[in-house]
C-alpha cells in the first residue's frame, strides 16, 4: 500500500538540501537584523522639547562645539548645555519664536530641558570624551557630521565592534590634536598632504602612526583590555 | 567437522558453554519482529509506564521550577561560592557526559570490534547516550543563570560584540566536542534505526502512525542497494563514532587539566576520565536494562550474557579508574610538590575526606565483587551494583571539582562548599528528564534493533552452512 504521493520523493530531497540554505538565509538575516537600525537606532532621529538643529547653529552659524559641550576637553561627559546658554543669544533673538517657547519656559521656572539622549551608551561601559579628544579623535570620527543634521541623530551603531574597530587599529581615525573640533576635516591624501611637525603626510596610515607616538596612545592590548571599557 | 559435540569434552575443556547464548533458542525472524515491535504498535499502554512517565514528568517539573527560580535570582541560589567558584553544574555536567560513554563505545567500538552481543543493546544505550547527553548540555548552559548570554560565549557567531570565545579555553573545546558528539551520536543512532522504522510503518494500523514513521524511514524499501548503502553509512559513522569515545572525555578532562590547580593539573587526568566514563555508562546501562528487559519480557534479546559482557567491562575500566587513583596520589608523593601532596593529604582526610572515602568504597572496593561468576550472575546483584557505580562516579566528579577548590595556595582564601535545595532539585531534575526521555523513547520506538537480532538468529546464515554443504 502507498500512503505518500509521488511527489514526496522530489519535496523529500529538495527539503534536505534546501534546509542548509534556510538555516543559512535565517542566520544571516538574524546577523542583519542585530545590526540594522531597529536596534541601533542609528540615522533615527529622536524627539525632543525643542527641535534644535546642529546643522544650522553649527554649520550656518559657525559656532565652536565647546560653546555650547564645554566640558568635552576635560571631563568623561560632554556636557550638555543650560538653559542659561541657548538664552545668551535667544535673549535677543528669536525671543518670540513660538518654537523656543520650552526654552523660555524653562527659563522663566528654572526647570532643565529634558533633552533625549541621543548617543547613549549602555551603563556598563565606561567613557571618556577628554582622553579620546585629547588623543585627537574628532568629533565627527564618531559622531559623522553633526553640521548637517538638522535634527539630532546617532551616526554609528554603538555597538561593541564599532567601538573595537578603532581601539584595535587607532592609526586608522586619529588627525592632529588642532583639526579635533574641525567638522569638514578630511583625512590626507596626495592631492592634500597634512603637514605635523614640518613632515608632510599624504596617507592616512604613516600620519595615524606617527600620532599613536606623539600623543603616547597606549598599547592596543592595552586599549583592548576588557577592563579598559568595562570597569 | 568433527561430529564430537562439546558435552562430550570434560568440563575444564569447555569453556565456551558457560557463557549464555545472546539470544535465546527457538526465535524465527517473524517472532523476533513481533515480540519487539509490539512494544511500540500496541494499543495497550502499561499502567507501569504510565505511572513511570508521570512521576518523570512530576521531576521535570521541578527542574522546571529550579532553571525558572535561577534565571529570575541568578547563580546565588546555589551553593557556589569563593573558594568553590565551580559546583554541582560542573560535577553534573560530567557525570551525564560520562554515562553517555557508553553507547557510543557499544554501537561504534563493539561494531568495529564485530562484537555480536551488542546487538542487542546498541539501539537503547545510544538513545541513553542522546538523552545523557542532553542533561550534561543543559549545565554549560544554564550555569551563568543568564542562558540567552550562552550563545556568544558557547559559538563563535559573528555577533555585534567583534569578540570570540577564548579559543585557548578548554571550554570552548569542550564545546565543539561535546556537540559533535551530540550530532555524531544522534546520525548514528538515526542511521540504525531506518530499517525499523520502515518495519514499524509497514506493520501501522493508523494512517497517521504510518505517515510518521513513513517519513522518519525516509522511503526505505528493503531493497539491495538500500542495504549495501546502509551497511556504508553505518560502518562510516562507526568508523566517526570511534575517536569520539576517547576524545569527548579527554576534552572534558581538560577543563581541569590545562587548569594550574592542585589537584586538577595532572597528566592522568585524560586516559583516567575517559575509563571512567565508560565505567559510569555501563553502570547506567545495567541500570536501565535490568528493569526493563524484566518489564517487557525482553530476557531472550537481553539475556544474561549481555549482563555479564557488560559487568566484565566494568569491572576492568573500574580497575584502569582505581590505576588512576593510586597514580594520583603516587604522584603527589613522587613529585615533591607540596601543594600537590597536601592536595592529596586534605582531599583523603580532611574535612571533606569522607566523601573521598565514600567514592573509593563504591568505585573500587565493592566492585571487586565483579570477579564473582556467581554476582555477574545475579541480576538483581548486578542492578545494586550499578547504582553503587553510577553513585562512585558523581562521587568522583564532586571530590575533583570541590576539594581541588576549597583549599588553594592561600589558607586566608580557604572556604567551604554545601549545595544548596536549589543544586538538589536541579540535579534531581535532569534525572527526572532523563528517565522521561528514556519511557517516551521505549513507547514510541523499538528498543532493540529488530532487524539485527533477526541476523543472530541461526536462520540468517542458512546460505553460508548451504554452501558448506555443498563443497
Amino acid at each position: 500500500m502507498q500512503i505518500f504521493h509521488r511527489s514526496t520523493n522530489t519535496i523529500s530531497r529538495a527539503t534536505i538540501f534546501g534546509a542548509i540554505f534556510i538555516v543559512a538565509v535565517l542566520l544571516w538575516a538574524s546577523i542583519q537584523f542585530q545590526r540594522s537600525p531597529y536596534v541601533t537606532y542609528a540615522e533615527v532621529a529622536r524627539p525632543q522639547p525643542a527641535p534644535f538643529s546642529h546643522q544650522h547653529h553649527v554649520a550656518g552659524l559657525g559656532i565652536d562645539c565647546r560653546y555650547c559641550h564645554t566640558s568635552i576637553e576635560t571631563s568623561s561627559f560632554a556636557g550638555i548645555p543650560p538653559t542659561k546658554t541657548c538664552m545668551n543669544c535667544h535673549s535677543q533673538i528669536w525671543t518670540g519664536a513660538p518654537m523656543l517657547e520650552p526654552v523660555r519656559e524653562s527659563f522663566r521656572t528654572g526647570k532643565s530641558l529634558v533633552w533625549n539622549r541621543v548617543n547613549d551608551l549602555p551603563d556598563f561601559v565606561y567613557f571618556n570624551h577628554s582622553i579620546h579628544i585629547n588623543k585627537g579623535v574628532g568629533c565627527n570620527t564618531c559622531h559623522e557630521p553633526v553640521d548637517r543634521m538638522p535634527l539630532m541623530y546617532n551616526f554609528a551603531s554603538l555597538q561593541m565592534e564599532w567601538c573595537l574597530d578603532c581601539h584595535r587599529a587607532p592609526e586608522k581615525y586619529l588627525r592632529p590634536r588642532d583639526q579635533v573640533f574641525n567638522m569638514r576635516y578630511e583625512q590626507p591624501s596626495s592631492g592634500k598632504p597634512i603637514v605635523v611637525d614640518g613632515k608632510s603626510y599624504t596617507e592616512q596610515l604613516s600620519l595615524g602612526t606617527d600620532l599613536v607616538h606623539k600623543y603616547n596612545l597606549r598599547s592596543v592590548a592595552d586599549i583592548t583590555s576588557c577592563s579598559t571599557c568595562h570597569r | 567437522m568433527a561430529t564430537r559435540g562439546l558435552s562430550d569434552l570434560p568440563p575444564s575443556q569447555r569453556p565456551y558453554l558457560a557463557d549464555p547464548p545472546v539470544i535465546a533458542p527457538g526465535h524465527t525472524f517473524a517472532s523476533v519482529t513481533e515480540k519487539i515491535m509490539r512494544t511500540v504498535l500496541t494499543g495497550r499502554t502499561p499502567l507501569g509506564w504510565i505511572g513511570g512517565v508521570l512521576i518523570a514528568f512530576g521531576i521535570v517539573n521541578i527542574l522546571m521550577m529550579a532553571f525558572g527560580y535561577l534565571f529570575w535570582k541568578g547563580v546565588g541560589i546555589w551553593g557556589i561560592t569563593v573558594p568553590v567558584g565551580w559546583g554541582f553544574a560542573i560535577v553534573n555536567f560530567v557525570w551525564w557526559i560520562g554515562i553517555g560513554h557508553a553507547g557510543t563505545l557499544i554501537s561504534a567500538i563493539l561494531l568495529l570490534l564485530k562484537q555480536s552481543w551488542r546487538t542487542s543493546i546498541n539501539r537503547a544505550a545510544e538513545a541513553m547516550t542522546l538523552f545523557a547527553v542532553m542533561c550534561a548540555g543543559m549545565f554549560p548552559l544554564v550555569h551563568t543563570g543568564r542562558p540567552w548570554l550562552a550563545c556568544y560565549w558557547l559559538f563563535p557567531i559573528p555577533l555585534t560584540m567583534g569578540v570570540w570565545p577564548q579559543f585557548r579555553s578548554p571550554l570552548i573545546w569542550d564545546v565543539f566536542a561535546v556537540s559533535t558528539y551530540f550530532t555524531v551520536s544522534l546520525l548514528f543512532w538515526f542511521t540504525g534505526l531506518i530499517p525499523d522504522l520502515a518495519t514499524l510503518r509497514d506493520h501501522a494500523k493508523y494512517r497517521i502512525t504510518q505517515t510518521i514513521y513513513g517519513v522518519l524511514a525516509m522511503g526505505w524499501r528493503g531493497s539491495a542497494r538500500h542495504w549495501a548503502r546502509y551497511e556504508t553509512a553505518y560502518l562510516l559513522l562507526a568508523g566517526l563514532s570511534t575517536p569520539l569515545v576517547l576524545s569527548v572525555h579527554t576534552v572534558v578532562s581538560w577543563d581541569f587539566a590545562v587548569s594550574v590547580i592542585p589537584g586538577w593539573h595532572t597528566t592522568i587526568f585524560p586516559p583516567y576520565f575517559v575509563a571512567g566514563a565508560i565505567y559510569s555508562g555501563f553502570a547506567m546501562v545495567l541500570t536501565l536494562m535490568i528493569p526493563i528487559r524484566a518489564a517487557y519480557g525482553m530476557k531472550d534479546f537481553i539475556t544474561m550474557r549481555h549482563l555479564q559482557n557488560m559487568a566484565k567491562v566494568m569491572l576492568a575500566t573500574g580497575l584502569i579508574v582505581a590505576y588512576g587513583y593510586f597514580m594520583e596520589a603516587f604522584m603527589a608523593w613522587y613529585s615533591g610538590n607540596r601543594f600537590e601532596l597536601y592536595t592529596f593529604k586534605n582531599r583523603a582526610f580532611g574535612p571533606m575526606g569522607y566523601f573521598y572515602w565514600m567514592l573509593i568504597t563504591c568505585n573500587i572496593a565493592l566492585p571487586q565483587l565483579l570477579w564473582l561468576r556467581g554476582f555477574r550472575n545475579s541480576p538483581v546483584l548486578l542492578w545494586m551494583m550499578s547504582i553503587i557505580v553510577n553513585t562512585g562516579m558523581w562521587l568522583e566528579r564532586f571530590v575533583i571539582v570541590v576539594t581541588s577548590l576549597h583549599r588553594d595556595f592561600l589558607p586566608s582564601s580557604w572556604g567551604t562548599y554545601k549545595a544548596t535545595r536549589w543544586d538538589y532539585a536541579t540535579y534531581i531534575g535532569t534525572l527526572g528528564f532523563f528517565t522521561m526521555m528514556f519511557l517516551l523513547f521505549i513507547r514510541v520506538l523499538p528498543m532493540i534493533s529488530i532487524f539485527e537480532v533477526r541476523a543472530l538468529l541461526p536462520q540468517s546464515r542458512i546460505n553460508s552452512l548451504a554452501q558448506e554443504n555443498l563443497q
